[in-house]
């Protein structure tokens, strides 16, 4: 019925996006966030421009300075001369579902600057720090021409490390003065971090801090890749020019190592398994009411007839 | 069945996987309130701020002293529904025109926009007349300008960036008489 021939506005979509419109782009995302109807198409046909983007991660408590360090980022980037994308995360609420982002006013400068893409996401029920449509969103904007793609996550605890698998690169930025030496040797963030910062570096306590992450540092797992402890403050500016030497020499040693394409393996991996995931729930849903279906089978469940594994396995045989 | 196959089965019906028709389709309303020129109040346009996200919808809040430019491109870059203009320096007569005529430039006329602050009444027409879909100053309750977003912008996104609401104060659904 309607390929990419026969369904001229997302053929026209895509055309647009891919050749710099921003209003084409911003429609894009909105369309995959949405996970509207013709969001299938639309990455089928954009997926073949992917791939070329440095995708970095920053995430850190809030309040940590995520969002200033980002727009620090975006100028030093321009002025290296690539151009960049911003996806910033804001939590839903779960009580209305509606969301404040407020990310972007710290990112207002750049707003002349056509170079520049910033759109702001929520996270739309989904734990872990990304709103759910992340990882698409970032391939719309790769595809459509963004170098370098920054994901700054919803201010984060300690469990947050979605975005180590949605990174290529992992920027955790601490602060000074938040939390005992005990906190640095916790499992969570601090194992994804492929460059730590130290923002606010002006206040009390650097020092402090930063002998602890050494320490935390050195008692980890040997990786060949030194992560490396920065210290900013993103606004005055300071740091910023040695922070961005060091997400670049990230991405130099990803691909001279290997690793790149490991990670984006496992990336691969993790995605896949969740949409067939999702796609096998769909369909056992979809079917819910049919003979054989989901509630046939609890009714046996309920009756002893069936045990839950057979049940799984009988709805599974249903779907496919 | 080869990758193109599925993509077009998928459009032919076959629900996506991750693109759920059933249940995960989700248009959510994206606002962005905005505070235009000089004035350094922005307490009404925080509280609108909160109360449309408790409304449910996805609240963009720029901060104070934006231009028509910073504004526009904001909410270019946003996809955003409909913009919420807060003021109170008087200089709406100078600002508003621009900001509107930005929105036609870019191609924008399918967003709503919408005033708040201190207008004087008499002037209200004027703004108005400029595609301005509603002035709601002091005293206007929040489930009010909630309704009246919800009936005046989209349902969905479309493929193509010009939608199909034309400016005009004519066209507007008024939130109180459409009340079912």
């Amino acid at each position: 019925m309607s390929s990419i021939e026969t369904n001229p506005a997302a053929a026209e979509l895509v055309r647009r996006g891919l050749a710099g419109d921003r209003r084409a782009l911003a429609r894009l995302i909105t369309l995959v966030e949405n996970r509207s109807p013709e969001a299938t198409r639309l990455m089928h046909e954009l997926t073949p421009h992917t791939g070329r983007a440095h995708v970095i991660g920053i995430t850190g408590a809030p309040g940590s300075g995520k969002s200033t360090l980002t727009n620090e980022l975006i100028k030093e980037y321009r002025r290296r001369g690539c151009t960049i994308g911003v996806v910033a995360i804001d939590p839903t609420s779960t009580l209305t579902g509606g969301a404040v982002l407020g990310d972007r006013i710290r990112m207002l400068e750049n707003y002349q600057d056509t170079g520049v893409f910033i759109r702001s996401m929520a996270t739309r029920g989904q734990l872990g720090g990304l709103a759910s449509m992340t990882n698409d969103v970032v391939r719309v904007m790769d595809a459509c021409g963004k170098e370098i793609v920054i994901v700054e996550t919803v201010g984060v605890g300690q469990d947050e490390v979605d975005i180590a698998r949605a990174a290529h690169t992992t920027l955790l930025v601490e602060v000074p003065g938040m939390g005992d030496d005990i906190q640095a040797i916790k499992a969570g963030v601090l194992e994804i971090a492929d460059v730590l910062v130290i923002n606010k570096a002006d206040r009390e306590g650097v020092e402090r801090l930063n002998l602890h992450l050494q320490a935390m540092l050195s008692l980890a797992p040997k990786k060949t890749w030194r992560v490396p402890i920065l210290k900013t403050i993103a606004a005055q500016s300071q740091g910023i020019s040695e922070l961005t030497d060091k997400l670049e020499s990230h991405l130099a040693y990803l691909k001279s190592s290997g690793e790149y394409l490991q990670r984006e393996r496992a990336r691969l991996r993790d995605e896949l398994l969740s949409r067939v995931r999702e796609e096998i729930t769909r369909r056992v849903l979809r079917r819910e009411a049919q003979p054989g279906g989901l509630s046939e089978m609890l009714t046996q469940l309920e009756n002893r007839q069936v045990d839950l594994a057979e049940a799984a396995l009988l709805l599974l045989k249903q779907a496919l | 069945m080869n990758q193109q196959s599925v993509v077009t089965a998928v459009e032919q019906g076959e629900p996506a996987v991750g693109s759920n028709q059933e249940t995960q389709s989700e248009h959510k309303i994206r606002v962005l309130i905005a505070k235009p020129g000089l004035d350094g109040h922005d307490r009404g346009a925080k509280v609108v701020t909160r109360g449309l996200r408790d409304a449910g919808m996805e609240v963009i809040y720029t901060g104070l002293h934006q231009t028509p430019e910073m504004i526009v491109e904001a909410a270019l870059q946003e996809d955003v529904d409909a913009i919420g203009l807060s003021i109170l320096s008087g200089a709406h007569n100078v600002l508003f025109p621009r900001i509107m005529k930005l929105l036609k430039d870019n191609g924008m006329d399918d967003v709503l926009v919408f005033a708040g602050g201190i207008i004087p009444p008499e002037e209200e027409p004027a703004i108005l007349s400029m595609g301005i879909g509603a002035v709601f100053g002091p005293g206007t309750t929040l489930e009010h300008t909630a309704d009246f977003i919800r009936k005046n912008t989209r349902h969905a996104a479309s493929l193509a960036t010009t939608g199909p609401i034309a400016s005009g104060s004519e066209t507007w659904v008024d939130a109180t008489e459409a009340k079912e």
